[in-house]
Parts: structure tokens; C-alpha cells; sequence
């Protein structure tokens, strides 16, 4: 192979030592020392980055936990491409928490061993490529070692170094040796981009044969001898209490072993552990624990918020939008441009709370050992690094003392970054001195989520005779994510609900973006895309409708916007640049793909819909046929998505599909809704997912080749589905869809 | 209760508890087989699926009385001598998961459908309930047409 020398852009320090099997193993230093002080720890077993076994078996560790996202499959392709070996050969293993509290402020010993905001390939193409090759340079000098050799002269692929004479050995045959040498002088030299063997090809998901068989193990299926099954009653009423509650029935029900109170905590103070207070029920089994809390008698306090309805917060918000905000963007004078407008355009928008809706509720196995001070935490969670703080805050227990294991997990979408669960299985645990697995039920799972914020979004736009957009001011009143945060003022609540540096900042003169703080007692968190998925929705249908009403054309109106290819300053997450270039590469692949600007016939139509979230450019263009009665139909969907170096694109495509589904699903149907201080639905019949019959029959993914460094692309996929669909269902109805979810609007708004 | 029998991936199991008990459970905490999944509990989503005589049922809605003298298949029963369904088969190919929860559910619903319609149109297809959540929709239609076509294809 050919290499190219280039200068890791972080320190990446290689350990090497002898596995059991007289292979080798490729670490960081601080593990290599971590393995003995916890002798007990299934971190030593599972092993290190790369295990190399004398029988050739590759193993390679994934770091972030695996929600569906491709990440167990696409990061060690990295490490794999790197180490010159077969992709058939690797085997892919968990990595468990791992922690450095040995020095003055803890430090990850894998690197971010958490699942959110899209960073997992980003963060493992900044490491793992330089990890690879150091383990791969190591093997290089244990063959030169033994052919007397320079080093230099020899060559690798696919498992193997080969001399120049035409001998080869394995890195099997080379492994016991590779582990007795001392680590080679770093960093290796990395290949060159255009001798990728493994990155940039389409690989399958690495567990599938295990989810295939029934074999893959996730939270939920953690059985260990000592667990007592856990569930939980928690108050329904937001911020409410037990005032009593009646457990005779429940103990009566054969396996029920004890029922406990679980305090929650303080209305509207910070959140520190768990999100309700209730009555958890302790069984031997889950059908026992599920039995006796159905027989639980409680009464429950209402709470502060009693009085909250859905309907009571779109009150609130549009009487907030009457008044004046913060202003968090004021860019050129927007009063200026309203004076001297030819055209305003003005519309709302309104998105509701949505949940998450992990098909796997969430659960966790917890085993407290207080007489040791000692804590085994097995969970799916996206935030694994947060839970030895939790359990330390929780029980006394040194953050070093907590081992936390991660299974598959059965999906994520921002849920499991909040580890409410984990607190609670804590608290049971405490409370009963028992091993505890708890799980939630789907009912639970609905009920007591981190939702999606729910707001209201103003927009006016100015345009001059030209008709070109010169003032553009969008108000938006939100309940904000950073729901009871200790460290987050008042002032900066606005921060994750609107992203001043977003489209279409510079683009247009005069920009204003105001915030106003709604208020609600609807637990509130981060849903995949955050706030990306509702500003999408409301900056891309209402380009349409300033296309529309200054009869342009609205793929022409974008082109307009981005102008000549440019580079902006990007704040927030997924800067430091936006590329106008790369946004109008996805607009034109997905117009192009759909065939803008054909004719339909009578009840067809099609939009478009472009964004840039967190480093990645997404578009989607949608085709869709409305009946005379509202019957609605997707008929054809494109996207297209650039994400720089494509690592897997299996998986890119996976992703955009999964995003182009949730999009659909959230649009048509989801929605949480609060009457009475109470969240309303309760399982899938009435939060409803997307049933294969309204799935699109044909979806095209187009990925944009490119040599930008990579971004991953678990949030890139939805927030332009809505967008697209609402302008398709314009162009082939006249109906505007304002609020979502769609559900029967265009029936309701066709028959009228 | 008294003591019932019931056969489970083969093997004659006898069972004295809680006739109320959903099969999933007894699937699940008692004989360890996790491959069926709980998702909803109320029939609605399918992770649960196995088959009941052939049949295909939703585990979490099935009660452990209704099952004497009966034939449980659960995901782990597919795979014959180490070689794969070719429903499984097809999944791998086609890469459907993408968590991967819902798949064993998905895969036992068509197994079944499979059997009874062995050349499915889109139509049929559209007529199963099974759900994700991560968006495997398009290519659980295509594995299901792969798989058909590798069953009707002359061993």
C-alpha cells in the first residue's frame, strides 16, 4: 500500500500487550494500566481497540453506544481500514465505559463514549484512523523484526505483511511477537484517501445475523441470577405527588417481594435524578411486577400545572407572539426594510410536543454493593459517561467505583442522552438492597418522556419590487429544551430552541430572530435534530409560501438566496463554516431527482425543502397525490445528503431512509398532547408509527461524494421531510399546512 | 392451575403458573428466550411476534392458558443446522436493521406471510402491522420480495 505521512491532529498513544490467547492487543496506555486495580471488571475480557488472535481473528472495539445509528459498524471500519485487514475477518466488540478519575479532572479512556448531536464518525475519523495505523506499524516492525528487515520496504494488506521478495506472514502469525515489542515510535504513517479499501464502501450492519436470530442482546434482555424485576407507578400529573397510596392487593400477588415509595423531586427544580415521583413494585419476575402494580391503589396530587392543556398553551403562545421578545439576532435594520417593502408575507407555524418513542422502553439493571461502595450499571444509554456522577450523587459510591456495561440499544433518537431511568433502578436498588432490573412499560415510556419542545413560529418577510427577500423576522414562542437545567440563566434559555447562524442568516440583509419563553410543565429534551426539525419546518414551507405569493418560482427563490457558492461562520453545532455550495449541491441533486418543473396532472404535486444540520446538508423533494376528499399519497420520494467522506454508505442511506420515515410520521401523525396537567396518549394506537402501507414506495437516496472530512448522519434525514411534504401537498391541493401533524386537515380543509 | 404442556421450539415444556401470564414473558424470564421483544404489550407493534401452530401471534397478548397441548416457534427455532431462514437470509442482504428491535418480530410475521403467500404482492405486504421505529420500512419491503423469490427458487 501506499502511504502518506501526516500529523495526527490529537495525541494518539499506542499500548501493546499480550492477549490470553497468545495474541495481541493494541490499547491506550492508561488502560493497559486500569486492567488490574478492577481484576473483577468484564472491561479486562472484553479487551482493548484491536485484539489480533495467532488463528487471525480481528477484533475490534466500538466505543459509542450503537442506537441503530451504524456506529458499531462504520467507526471500526475506520480502525479496520487503517490496520490493512479484511472487513469479513473483523469482528466487532463493545467497548464498556472507561474512565481516567486517576487525575485532576476524569478524562475518557476510549474517547466520548456518548451516542448525540451526530459526532461519533467525526470524532473516530479524528482518532481512529491514526489508531489503526499505529496498531498496523506495529505489526509492520514485528515482521521486519524477524525478516531482519527495514521496515520501510515492507508492505500490508489484508491481514498480511509482505516483503519485498514475495514472503508474506499473517498478523496472526506475527501477533505474540507484535506484543512483546515495545510501542513503535508514533504516529504511523496513514493511507492516502485513494487506497481505501474498506472506508467509502457499502457495508452491512456488523450485528445482523445476530439481530437476524433473535442472538443480539440489548438492555431489556439482561438477566443476571441476582436481579429482582422492577416497574414503577409514576404520577401522572406534571409535577404532581403521591399523596397515598394503598399496597395490600399488590403484595398479595405471588412473586411481588416489595413495594416502594420513590420520591421525585421538587417541582420545577433542577432535574438531578429522576423524573417522577411513584410506587415501584419489586417481583421476581416481570409479569409478577406488572400484576402488582396493576393492583396498586394511589392517590395522586395534581400539581402546579393542573390547569395545563394543549389548547391553554397555544393560547399562551399566540398571546406571547403579540408582544415582544428577546432578541437574540438583529442583523441590518429590519424596520428600515418593512417601511420600505413592496410585498410582506407573513405566516404561523405551530409544531407540537412530540416524543421518542424508542421501540424499547427504557430499563436498566443496577447492582449496588454498599458495604464495598461498588456499583454494576448495565444499560442502553446514550450518555453512558454521565452515569458514574448519577450513582455517586445518588448513593455516596466513587464515580471509579461504577462500572457501566453498554448492550445494543433499541433505538435512541435523543431520549436515552437523559438518564432518568438509570436513576431510578438506583433508587429502587437503594431502597430495597436488591439487584435491580428495572423496566418501563410503552405506557410509561409515552408518558414520562423528555419531549420534543412544542412553539409557535411567526415569520414576515419583506421583499422590495424586485421582488427579491429583504427583511426576514421570525418570532418564535417555545417551551425550551433546557427543561429545569441548574446551570443554564434565564437569558440563555432561548439557545437551543433557535439557531441564529441557521438559513437564511447573510443570505438576506436584514434578519431578526426573537425568542419568547413559553411557559409549560412538560418535561422537555433533546429529539433527534433538535430544534433543526421544527425550524426546518417553518423556514422551508414558508419560502414556498413567499415563492407563491410573489408568483416565483421556489426552487429558483433558494438558488436566488445561496447566491454564488460562499462560506459563512457557523456558531452553533456543526460549524465552525456553512458552504452555500453544498446546500444548493443537495437542493439541485433532489430537483433534479424529482424533476422539478414538470407537469402533473390535477391533484399531483411535488416540493422541495433543503437544510444544513449539525455539518450536514440534506434536501428532500417530494411527490405526492391528493384525492378531491383528501385522501393523501406519497408517491415518490428523493433526498440527497453531504456529509463529507463518506465512510459507510449503507449506512448514510439507512439513515436518511430512517429520517425520511420518522419525518413522515411525525409530520402525518405524532403528537403529544396535555389536558387537564395530564399527557394524553398513552401507546402506539394513539402516538401512531408509520405503518409500512404509507412508507413511500419509492425512495432514492443520492450521496454526495466528497473529500470534506466526515460528519455523521443520524440527524441529517429528517428535518427537510416536513417541509418537502407540506409544499408537495400545496402544489397538488392548495391546502398550506401550518400545524402539524397533518392528521385529517387536508380531508377537513377539501371538504369545507 | 394444574400442570399444562406445551411444546417450544420442539421441546415439551410443562407450565403451572399464572394462567394470565402472557406468553412473553414466560418466553422471556423463564425459558431465556429474548429474541421475541417486548415493544408495547397491547398487540400493536409486533417486536413480539412468534408463531403459535404455525401461526403468526403477538406473544404479549397471548395468555399462557390458551396454550396447552400447543406448538410455540420463537425466532431462535428459524436457524436449522447453523443455515438461515431464507427470510433471515434475505434481511442480512437486503441490511434491513437498523437498531435492530422490531426485526425478530418483523422476520416471524413474515415467515408466516410467506407461507401463506408465497408470491406477495405490494398489497399484501402493506397488510402487515409490524412496526419501526427507525425507518427499515422500504427495506423490509424488499427483503420480503428477496425472500419470497429464494423460497420459490428450486432448492
Amino acid at each position: 500500500m501506499n502511504t502518506t505521512t501526516m500529523n495526527a491532529s490529537r495525541r494518539a498513544f499506542l499500548a501493546v500487550s499480550a492477549s490470553a490467547a497468545g495474541g495481541v492487543i493494541f490499547g491506550l496506555p492508561a488502560i493497559s494500566r486500569a486492567q488490574n486495580p478492577t481484576p473483577t471488571s468484564k472491561g479486562a475480557q472484553i479487551g482493548l481497540f484491536v485484539r489480533i488472535e495467532p488463528d487471525n481473528r480481528v477484533f475490534i472495539g466500538a466505543r459509542n453506544p450503537e442506537i441503530g445509528q451504524g456506529s458499531r459498524t462504520a467507526t471500526p471500519m475506520i480502525i479496520a481500514e487503517e490496520l490493512d485487514v479484511r472487513w469479513e475477518d473483523v469482528t466487532v466488540e463493545q467497548l464498556p465505559l472507561s474512565i481516567d478519575f486517576t487525575g485532576a479532572t476524569p478524562a475518557w479512556r476510549f474517547g466520548d463514549q456518548g451516542a448525540g448531536g451526530s459526532t461519533g464518525i467525526e470524532e473516530a475519523w479524528a482518532d481512529h484512523r491514526q489508531f489503526g495505523a499505529n496498531a498496523r506499524w506495529a505489526l509492520v516492525s514485528a515482521a521486519a523484526a524477524r525478516w531482519s528487515a527495514d521496515a520501510a520496504t515492507l508492505a500490508t494488506r489484508d491481514g498480511r505483511v509482505r516483503h519485498p521478495d514475495g514472503r508474506s506472514l499473517s498478523y496472526g502469525d506475527l501477533a505474540a511477537e507484535a506484543a512483546a515489542l515495545p510501542a513503535p515510535k508514533i504516529p504511523a504513517p496513514l493511507k492516502a484517501a485513494k487506497d481505501y479499501r474498506i472506508i467509502g464502501t457499502p457495508r452491512r450492519v456488523t450485528d445482523a445475523r445476530d439481530i437476524v436470530t433473535g442472538r443480539a442482546r440489548y438492555g431489556l434482555d439482561t438477566y443476571e441470577a441476582d436481579a429482582a424485576v422492577a416497574v414503577m407507578l409514576r404520577c401522572p400529573h406534571l409535577d404532581g405527588d403521591v399523596e397515598s397510596f394503598d399496597d395490600t392487593e399488590a403484595r398479595k400477588v405471588p412473586g411481588v417481594l416489595e413495594v416502594v415509595k420513590i420520591a421525585g423531586p421538587a417541582p420545577s427544580e433542577p432535574l438531578a435524578a429522576n423524573l417522577a415521583p411513584g410506587i415501584a413494585v419489586v417481583a421476581t419476575n416481570t409479569w409478577a411486577a406488572l400484576k402488582g402494580r396493576a393492583a396498586l391503589k394511589v392517590a395522586w396530587t395534581p400539581g402546579p400545572h393542573a390547569s395545563e392543556s394543549t389548547a391553554s398553551f397555544d393560547r399562551h403562545c399566540t398571546d406571547l407572539l403579540k408582544g415582544n421578545g428577546q432578541v437574540v439576532k438583529n442583523d441590518g435594520d429590519l424596520d428600515a426594510a418593512r417601511a420600505a417593502a413592496a410585498t410582506t408575507v407573513e405566516a404561523t407555524y405551530v409544531l407540537p410536543y412530540a416524543s421518542h418513542a424508542p421501540l424499547e422502553p427504557q430499563n436498566c439493571f443496577v447492582r449496588l454493593d454498599l458495604k464495598a461502595m461498588r456499583a454494576t450499571v448495565i444499560a442502553p444509554t446514550q450518555q453512558p459517561g454521565g452515569i458514574p456522577r448519577l450513582v455517586m450523587n445518588l448513593t455516596g459510591i466513587e464515580r471509579r467505583n461504577t462500572e457501566v456495561f453498554l448492550t445494543r440499544i433499541g433505538g435512541g433518537f435523543g431520549r436515552r442522552l437523559t438518564n432518568d431511568y438509570v436513576a431510578e433502578a438506583v433508587l429502587i436498588a437503594k431502597a430495597t438492597g436488591r439487584a435491580i432490573k428495572l423496566m418501563w412499560t410503552r405506557e410509561d415510556d409515552l408518558r414520562h418522556d423528555f419531549f420534543r419542545p412544542a412553539g409557535h413560529h411567526r415569520l414576515v418577510a419583506t421583499l422590495d419590487n424586485a421582488r427579491t427577500i429583504t427583511g426576514w423576522h421570525q418570532r418564535l414562542a417555545s417551551a425550551s429544551k433546557y427543561y429545569r437545567r441548574a446551570n443554564v440563566k434565564a437569558e440563555n434559555m432561548w439557545q437551543p430552541e433557535i439557531y441564529p447562524d441557521d438559513f437564511p442568516a447573510r443570505l438576506v440583509p436584514n434578519v431578526r430572530l426573537e425568542w419568547f419563553a413559553a411557559q409549560s410543565g412538560v418535561a422537555r429534551g433533546s429529539w433527534r435534530a433538535p430544534a433543526h426539525y421544527a425550524n426546518a419546518f417553518a423556514v422551508q414551507s414558508f419560502l414556498d409560501e413567499i415563492a407563491h405569493a410573489t408568483r416565483q418560482d421556489a426552487l429558483a427563490l433558494r438558488r436566488t438566496l445561496l447566491g454564488a457558492p460562499r462560506e459563512f461562520d457557523y456558531a452553533q453545532h456543526g460549524g465552525p463554516k456553512f458552504h452555500t455550495a453544498r446546500l444548493r449541491g443537495v437542493l439541485d441533486q433532489v430537483a433534479a431527482g424529482i424533476g422539478w418543473g414538470r407537469k402533473l396532472p390535477k391533484g399531483r404535486g411535488i416540493g422541495l425543502a433543503c437544510h444544513f444540520t449539525f455539518g450536514g446538508y440534506a434536501a428532500h423533494a417530494v411527490e405526492v397525490s391528493v384525492s378531491a376528499a383528501g385522501a393523501l399519497t406519497v408517491e415518490r420520494v428523493v433526498c440527497a445528503v453531504d456529509v463529507g467522506r463518506v465512510v459507510n454508505p449503507l449506512g448514510i442511506e439507512a439513515q436518511m431512509e430512517g429520517g425520511t420515515i420518522d419525518g413522515l410520521a411525525a409530520a402525518l401523525h405524532q403528537a403529544i398532547t396535555v389536558e387537564g396537567g395530564r399527557i394524553q396518549q398513552s401507546n402506539f394506537h394513539d402516538y401512531p408509527l408509520l405503518p409500512i402501507r404509507e412508507a413511500p414506495k419509492v425512495l432514492q437516496v443520492h450521496i454526495i461524494a466528497s473529500d470534506a472530512p466526515p460528519k455523521g448522519c443520524g440527524e441529517m434525514g429528517i428535518p427537510t421531510l416536513a417541509p418537502a411534504l407540506a409544499n408537495a401537498i400545496f402544489n397538488a391541493c392548495g391546502v398550506r399546512i401550518r400545524t402539524l401533524p397533518i392528521k385529517d386537515q387536508l380531508r377537513r380543509a377539501l371538504a369545507a | 392451575m394444574a400442570t399444562m404442556r406445551l411444546t417450544v421450539n420442539g421441546k415439551t415444556q410443562t407450565y403451572a403458573g399464572d394462567p394470565d401470564q402472557p406468553l412473553l414473558w414466560y418466553l422471556r424470564d423463564t425459558l431465556r428466550l429474548t429474541g421475541a421483544k417486548y415493544g408495547c404489550g397491547a398487540g400493536l407493534c409486533g417486536a413480539c411476534t412468534v408463531h403459535v401452530d404455525g401461526k403468526a401471534v403477538r406473544a404479549c397478548s397471548v395468555s399462557m392458558g390458551t396454550l396447552a397441548g400447543r406448538r410455540v416457534a420463537t425466532i431462535e427455532s428459524l436457524e436449522q443446522d447453523g443455515r438461515l431462514h431464507a427470510v433471515q437470509q434475505a434481511w442480512i442482504e437486503e441490511d434491513v436493521a437498523q437498531c435492530g428491535y422490531c426485526q425478530a418480530g418483523q422476520i416471524m410475521a413474515v415467515v408466516d406471510l410467506l407461507r401463506v403467500k408465497p408470491n406477495p404482492s405490494d398489497a399484501d405486504i402493506d397488510a402487515l402491522t409490524n412496526l419501526c421505529r427507525c425507518g427499515t420500512q422500504m427495506r423490509v419491503r424488499r427483503a420480503v420480495k428477496k425472500a419470497a423469490a429464494m423460497l420459490r427458487r428450486p432448492a
